[in-house]
């Protein structure tokens, strides 16, 4: 088994005024996803959300508003799985809840060094 | 926690939080507040999704949304000492305490008096009371209100404009401007419940949410000690009584069943007895209002004895004296009709010539109908669809007009 970092990519949308049940069928949608995964014994780690504020530091020392050049790319979350193959991994992302808002999930494999 | 308590947990502090921000921290702009509130829900519902709901969901929110108020302040502090220097804003001294229920119970007080504004039309009470108050969404009230969004937008943007412009939320009322002011808040309170019980709208749970948020702040204000009790215990009795029969009168498979058509086994006795002490405790003092009236108008409803109609026909002759309204005068024929006789009812109902009224048409086709003068019944039910506009009542009325063709 190795481990894979499992990165949501979504657009932010200020206008979004979600009302209660939304938010409610949000985080269920979210928890149960997630769940499945648990429940396969591979989630490793439930990661972090993240919001939209961001810096960038450029190798000149410039600091910029804002880490991204293109708005769909924004990273807004992760969680690492465990998968026997990138392949696997990839598959569980079937389902995640980012997709049917329009973002999209990125699936890097973590690596691992060994005799350090 | 499952789903239900956390919907719930939204609704409920959405109008605490929007309460707070504007009564404690002096906010005048509605919209600030409630933008600051939606940001405080897109942040719980990203972070919750990814770590779970945490163990005290309410105080996550209420340190969220006072963080970015603090935010908020910060930037706009920016802004006015490197903008407008010269404009140097009022001295903003903000400090963050914990936001306790104490501070909600009095800040949602506040703000249903200052929602009930005798400066906004009726419209635009009922609105922004079911959005601030009720934390109800806007396409919710569309539906509820029979309208759509932009119009239902447009109302409630103009209602904050004008709060806006007030120089700030007035925090500070006397006793005297409370008790003033507590007439048009029952009548908000009121106007809610009606829309939520008489509404057209097929959406069940929508109507019944609405009935008891009215109820809600009925029992909220009743236990205030700053006010005098006997109206909003009529009031709260009348809520009652109607609201024992809303699961009875929306059973019927086409639109609403009337009073005589209802499964009375289906009224809820519970709320019937919640009514009828509600209705005792408000007729302690010489005080009398409509919501009395009309509160034992509903009590003898709920009875099936035979004093029932002769009291109901009293109770009706002593609203008219208080407020003149063609519904009343029309219920009051009716109540004629079973106190007294169809005869005398006929003769009265013909006095009242509420010429473009439907529901007066339909009021004759009726007593002519306990009459069983079958022409002159579908004489008026013709005449009661020239004047419906609206759709489910139009067909209630085809109904009527087939079984007395039968």
């Amino acid at each position: 088994m190795k481990n894979f970092m499992m990165l949501f990519h979504s657009e932010p949308n200020p206008d979004f005024n979600p009302t209660p049940d939304q938010i409610q069928n949000e985080i269920k949608a979210w928890q149960d996803w997630m769940e499945g995964i648990g429940a396969q014994g591979k989630l490793k780690n439930p990661g972090e959300a993240l919001g939209f504020e961001g810096k960038t530091m450029h190798t000149d020392g410039s600091i910029t508003d804002g880490p991204y050049a293109e708005v769909k790319e924004i990273v807004g979350g992760f969680m690492i799985v465990s998968a026997d193959s990138i392949e696997e991994a990839i598959q569980l992302s079937n389902g995640c809840p980012a997709l049917s808002s329009g973002g999209k999930v990125e699936v890097r494999d973590i690596m691992v060094f060994d005799e350090m | 926690m499952d789903d239900e308590q956390l919907s719930e947990i939204f609704k409920s502090e959405y109008s605490n939080l929007i309460a707070v921000l504007s009564n404690y921290y002096g906010l005048t702009d509605l919209q600030l507040a409630e933008d600051i509130v939606s940001d405080t829900f897109l942040k719980a519902m990203k972070s919750w999704s990814h770590k779970g709901i945490p163990k005290f969901p309410k105080a996550w929110l209420r340190k969220v949304a006072q963080n970015l108020l603090n935010e908020h302040h910060r930037r706009k502090k920016i802004y006015d000492e490197k903008i407008t220097p010269e404009i140097r804003a009022k001295n903003h001294q903000i400090n963050f305490i914990e936001i306790t229920d104490k501070i909600i119970e009095d800040s949602q007080l506040q703000m249903i008096f200052v929602l009930c504004d005798p400066d906004l039309n009726r419209e635009s009470q009922l609105c922004l009371a079911l959005r601030i108050l009720c934390g109800f969404s806007i396409e919710e009230i569309a539906r509820a209100l029979l309208s759509n969004k932009e119009t239902i937008n447009k109302k409630i943007y103009r209602a904050k404009k004008v709060i806006k412009e007030r120089d700030r939320i007035e925090t500070n009322l006397t006793s005297d401007q409370y008790i003033s002011r507590l007439d048009n808040v029952l009548r908000v309170i009121y106007l809610i419940f009606n829309e939520g019980y008489y509404s057209s709208v097929d959406e069940e749970n929508i109507r019944h949410e609405i009935c008891w948020e009215a109820m809600r702040l009925g029992l909220f204000l009743s236990e205030q000690k700053k006010f005098p009790k006997q109206k909003i215990y009529a009031l709260i009795a009348l809520m009652c009584f109607h609201t024992s029969r809303i699961d009875a009168r929306t059973s019927g498979e086409n639109g609403d069943l009337l009073y005589q058509e209802q499964d009375k086994r289906k009224w809820n006795k519970n709320l019937i007895q919640k009514g009828s002490k509600y209705l005792n405790l408000s007729a302690v003092g010489n005080v009398v209002t409509k919501y009395h009236l009309e509160a034992a108008i509903a009590y003898w409803h709920t009875k099936e004895t035979k004093e029932k109609w002769n009291n109901i026909l009293q109770l009706y002759n002593k609203l008219l004296t208080i407020e003149y309204s063609p519904i009343i005068a029309m219920n009051r024929t009716y109540a004629l009709a079973q106190a007294n006789s169809i005869d005398e009812a006929i003769q009265e109902a013909h006095k009242l010539e509420l010429k473009d009224n439907h529901h007066y048409f339909c009021l004759l086709a009726e007593l002519y109908r306990m009459h069983n003068n079958i022409n002159k019944e579908i004489e008026y039910l013709n005449k009661a669809i020239e004047f419906a506009n609206k759709k489910n009542e139009k067909e209630l009325i085809n109904d009527r007009l087939e079984k007395a063709r039968r």
